[in-house]
């Protein structure tokens, strides 16, 4: 973490153009991005003679088995030869250049062309990673073998290739959400210049609010995600000066679709969760698609904290989950709008937060602890889809095998 | 399963060699310049393109057509036609294809045309979408384009076979010189070995006057029988051996051969000759590694040997290994898949006399090579035939 605090923009100057990697990808090769996102090295491997297929393909070289899933595959690599590009026709990495490219003998069987980090040595041991890049789609990106060196994270291209949150300024949009203090601390502490965290109606006492103001680096600004004209307000004095959004929009309410006024909860949750989502897209969201390029100091990625919920309803929190769902939805066009600009949407899926409503679930359940690392890590490592805590991540594996096992398990 | 015995090629002769010349760029379509190609082959034969029966088309910006577009546009009505879309081996391919073909008797005459136009953008859209394992695992990762994928070809040879800048440098700098007699070559300035070293590096440890300048331009020829072209009165030379291969050693981490290494003793035997009677050689040169391993490949020095070789022999067209004696792609110019063509076209005229300034004393038998397609990490295609002065 030594890289300099970057220089105040020069208002005069041009703010540089987003522009995106070469995007297109074959039917098979977007199954990498699967793997890429949630930070797995997996690549296609024939399920009836274990050979390791790279780049993806549509059958088998060796036994014509049609049969080729992801799989978890050994990340290392031997570098057999490596070049340093410096001329390139296209447009986004001549921004870059140079680059520095291996071809890399993998452990796992097939020779793979990945950016090399600029801690590699020639002919050395690497580990092989699949990374999202700037427009979401996958690429290989090889780090030395072994432990990092100081700094490793200031590679120029594994910078395009995560949205590690050194001296960035971040929004955090509702200091309500259990863990903000706890996210606070931990963006802090992996080097982020300043937080501004948004507070609906401040008047209201809270000892949470409190301690988030004494967080030295933390800034409260007035912000109600139900509320056009304060979000408006609020973008139109820092929309330009973001390079994170932290969505910790937070309104939790059990209760089943019998209740009386279930359908008036929905609608409640839904003016904090989506629609509050869809009013920071349209003005935050909009600055940043605009500034994924700006200089030394980047729009990076919008992280949205969202409930396993938002993918399967859950008995005791029918009309939370069917907010969730809607704020989910929104999450993915955000993405797809923000994709444009080269800016990451992080969805962190969570289960039961450790906190006094969810008392009588029994345990394991996640702490603001381990949220906030997780968020954290999530951005230096530039995933895409997070599952944090042990419930989440027996939801996903659980999901990848059967859904619908799931689904009756739960509601039964 | 054992190759069976490959047979001879009876009296299949190539005949008028044509060039459209060549254009760093062009607005035109490639149909233009397939229009042009024919124009001239059908001129320079005294045969109206409406009579060639056969045609074999090679090209990468011919899109959204493909060859049987072609004898619409151009107003050709052909009994066969073929579309070789294998890059710097379309011309051995297609030689090869139009000879059985006119041996057999189902084509009298092919004309064997590859043309390929550069419009200003032409060049970084053909690298983004060449191939698909290219567009999903080549590209994306810097986009260096074929400049990458030979510098890894070239790394990996420098490291394994002693070869230095300088043995490249020779190389080019001989070509140069070849080219600098060569009205058609796009480079007309002479070229030092100091001025290669210096050169600026594109994609380390390739550098500026490795890489061939894409641009615009068509070569083509005539396949026929030898009593064809003794009965239209025009000069011709034999086609006498020929090999072509894809994909070969897959087993080797980074390509240090190319198909010709497997092939190699099957050519000479149906030619009925060895690299001591080789007179005249083009190689497929897009970048000068691929000449080296060619030499290899080919028997004219062992494995490894190539650096040693280009210090102790003299390429130019007057020197004692008379190699691309027109300047190669290196300094004519590659344009698209004509790239093949060109080394066809040109030992055509050197086994011709035809060869004006340029002439190589005493050239009987020549050969031409192709490479091409790095569909992934190498290039996948590679061919070569052995052609004959008709007296």
């Amino acid at each position: 973490m030594t890289r300099p605090v970057p220089p105040k923009k020069n208002p005069l100057l041009r703010t540089q153009v987003p522009l995106l990697p070469p995007q297109p990808r074959s039917l098979r090769g977007h199954l990498l991005i699967a793997a890429a996102a949630t930070g797995r090295f997996a690549l296609q491997r024939c399920a009836e003679c274990g050979t390791v297929a790279y780049p993806a393909r549509d059958a088998c070289s060796e036994c014509l088995s049609p049969d080729l899933p992801l799989t978890d595959v050994p990340a290392g690599g031997t570098l057999l030869s490596e070049t340093t590009i410096r001329n390139t026709a296209d447009p986004y990495f001549r921004r870059l250049t140079p680059i520095r490219q291996g071809l890399i003998q993998s452990d796992a069987g097939p020779q793979i062309i990945a950016f090399l980090h600029r801690d590699c040595t020639p002919n050395g041991r690497v580990t092989l990673s699949l990374k999202l890049d700037a427009g979401g789609q996958p690429v290989v990106f090889a780090f030395p073998e072994g432990p990092a060196a100081p700094d490793a994270e200031e590679d120029p291209i594994l910078r395009e290739l995560t949205a590690d949150p050194l001296h960035a300024r971040i929004l955090l949009t509702d200091g309500r959400h259990p863990a903000s203090v706890a996210l606070c601390k931990a963006l802090l502490g992996a080097g982020a210049a300043h937080i501004f965290v948004g507070v609906a109606e401040r008047w209201k006492p809270s000892a949470q609010i409190d301690a988030l103001a004494a967080v030295e680096g933390v800034e409260l600004i007035d912000l109600d995600p139900r509320d056009e004209r304060s979000v408006m307000d609020a973008a139109a004095d820092l929309a330009g000066k973001i390079e994170i959004v932290v969505n910790s929009a937070y309104h939790y309410r059990p209760g089943s679709l019998l209740d009386s006024g279930a359908a008036l909860r929905i609608k409640d949750m839904m003016e904090v969760g989506a629609l509050g989502l869809v009013r920071l897209s349209q003005t935050f969201g909009a600055a940043m698609m605009g500034r994924g390029a700006d200089g030394d100091r980047p729009a990076l990625a919008w992280v949205n904290l969202l409930s396993i919920t938002a993918q399967l309803a859950h008995p005791a929190a029918v009309t939370y989950s069917a907010a969730q769902a809607a704020e989910l939805s929104v999450a993915q066009s955000l993405r797809g709008m923000l994709r444009g600009g080269g800016v990451r949407v992080v969805n962190v899926f969570h289960g039961a937060l450790d906190i006094d409503w969810f008392e009588q679930v029994p345990p394991p359940k996640l702490g603001a602890g381990a949220l906030s690392k997780g968020v954290v890590d999530a951005l230096k490592r530039g995933l895409e889809d997070v599952y944090l805590g042990a419930e989440a991540e027996d939801f996903r594996e659980r999901m990848d095998q059967n859904p619908k096992e799931v689904e009756r398990s739960r509601w039964t | 399963m054992t190759a069976g015995p490959r047979q001879a090629y009876r009296d299949v002769v190539l005949t008028v060699p044509v060039t459209v010349p060549y254009q760093r760029y062009s607005i035109d379509a490639a149909h233009w310049w397939f229009g042009a190609a024919l124009r001239q082959l059908s001129k320079a034969s005294g045969i109206s393109h409406k009579d060639m029966d056969g045609l074999c088309a090679a090209s990468f910006s011919l899109a959204p057509d493909s060859a049987v577009a072609l004898t619409q546009h151009l107003g050709m009505s052909v009994r066969w036609l073929d579309t070789v879309p294998l890059g710097g081996a379309s011309a051995v391919a297609s030689i090869r294809r139009a000879a059985r073909a006119v041996e057999s008797g189902d084509a009298d005459v092919v004309a064997c045309i590859a043309a390929d136009t550069n419009h200003i953008d032409s060049f970084r859209q053909s690298l983004s979408n060449f191939s698909r394992f290219a567009q999903d695992a080549v590209y994306p990762m810097g986009a260096g384009g074929a400049n990458a994928s030979f510098a890894h070809l070239t790394r990996n040879y420098m490291d394994r076979f002693g070869a230095t800048r300088e043995d490249f440098g020779r190389i080019c700098v001989a070509q140069r010189q070849n080219a600098l007699s060569n009205p058609n070559a796009l480079m007309k300035k002479p070229l030092t070995l100091d001025a290669y070293m210096a050169a600026p590096p594109i994609s380390d440890p390739v550098h500026l006057f490795d890489c061939v300048m894409p641009c615009a331009g068509a070569d083509a020829f005539l396949v026929m029988r030898e009593e064809t072209a003794r009965a239209q009165g025009l000069d011709f030379v034999r086609l006498t051996g020929s090999i072509e291969r894809h994909h070969s050693f897959p087993e080797d981490p980074v390509q240090e051969r190319g198909g010709w290494a497997r092939d190699v003793d099957d050519l000479y035997a149906m030619a009925g000759t060895s690299p001591q009677g080789i007179d005249v050689l083009q190689t497929y040169d897009d970048y000068p590694v691929i000449i080296m391993l060619q030499f290899e490949d080919l028997g004219f020095c062992g494995k490894g040997e190539a650096p040693e070789f280009v210090r102790s022999h003299d390429l130019t067209f007057g020197g004692d290994f008379p190699q691309n004696t027109g300047g190669g792609q290196l300094s004519t110019g590659q344009a698209g898949a004509a790239g093949g063509h060109l080394g066809v076209v040109e030992t055509m005229r050197q086994l011709m006399g035809q060869a004006g300034d340029r002439q190589v004393s005493e050239a009987r038998r020549g050969m031409a090579l192709g490479f091409g397609m790095i569909n992934y990490e190498r290039g996948l295609s590679s061919g070569a035939v052995i052609l004959e002065a008709s007296a």
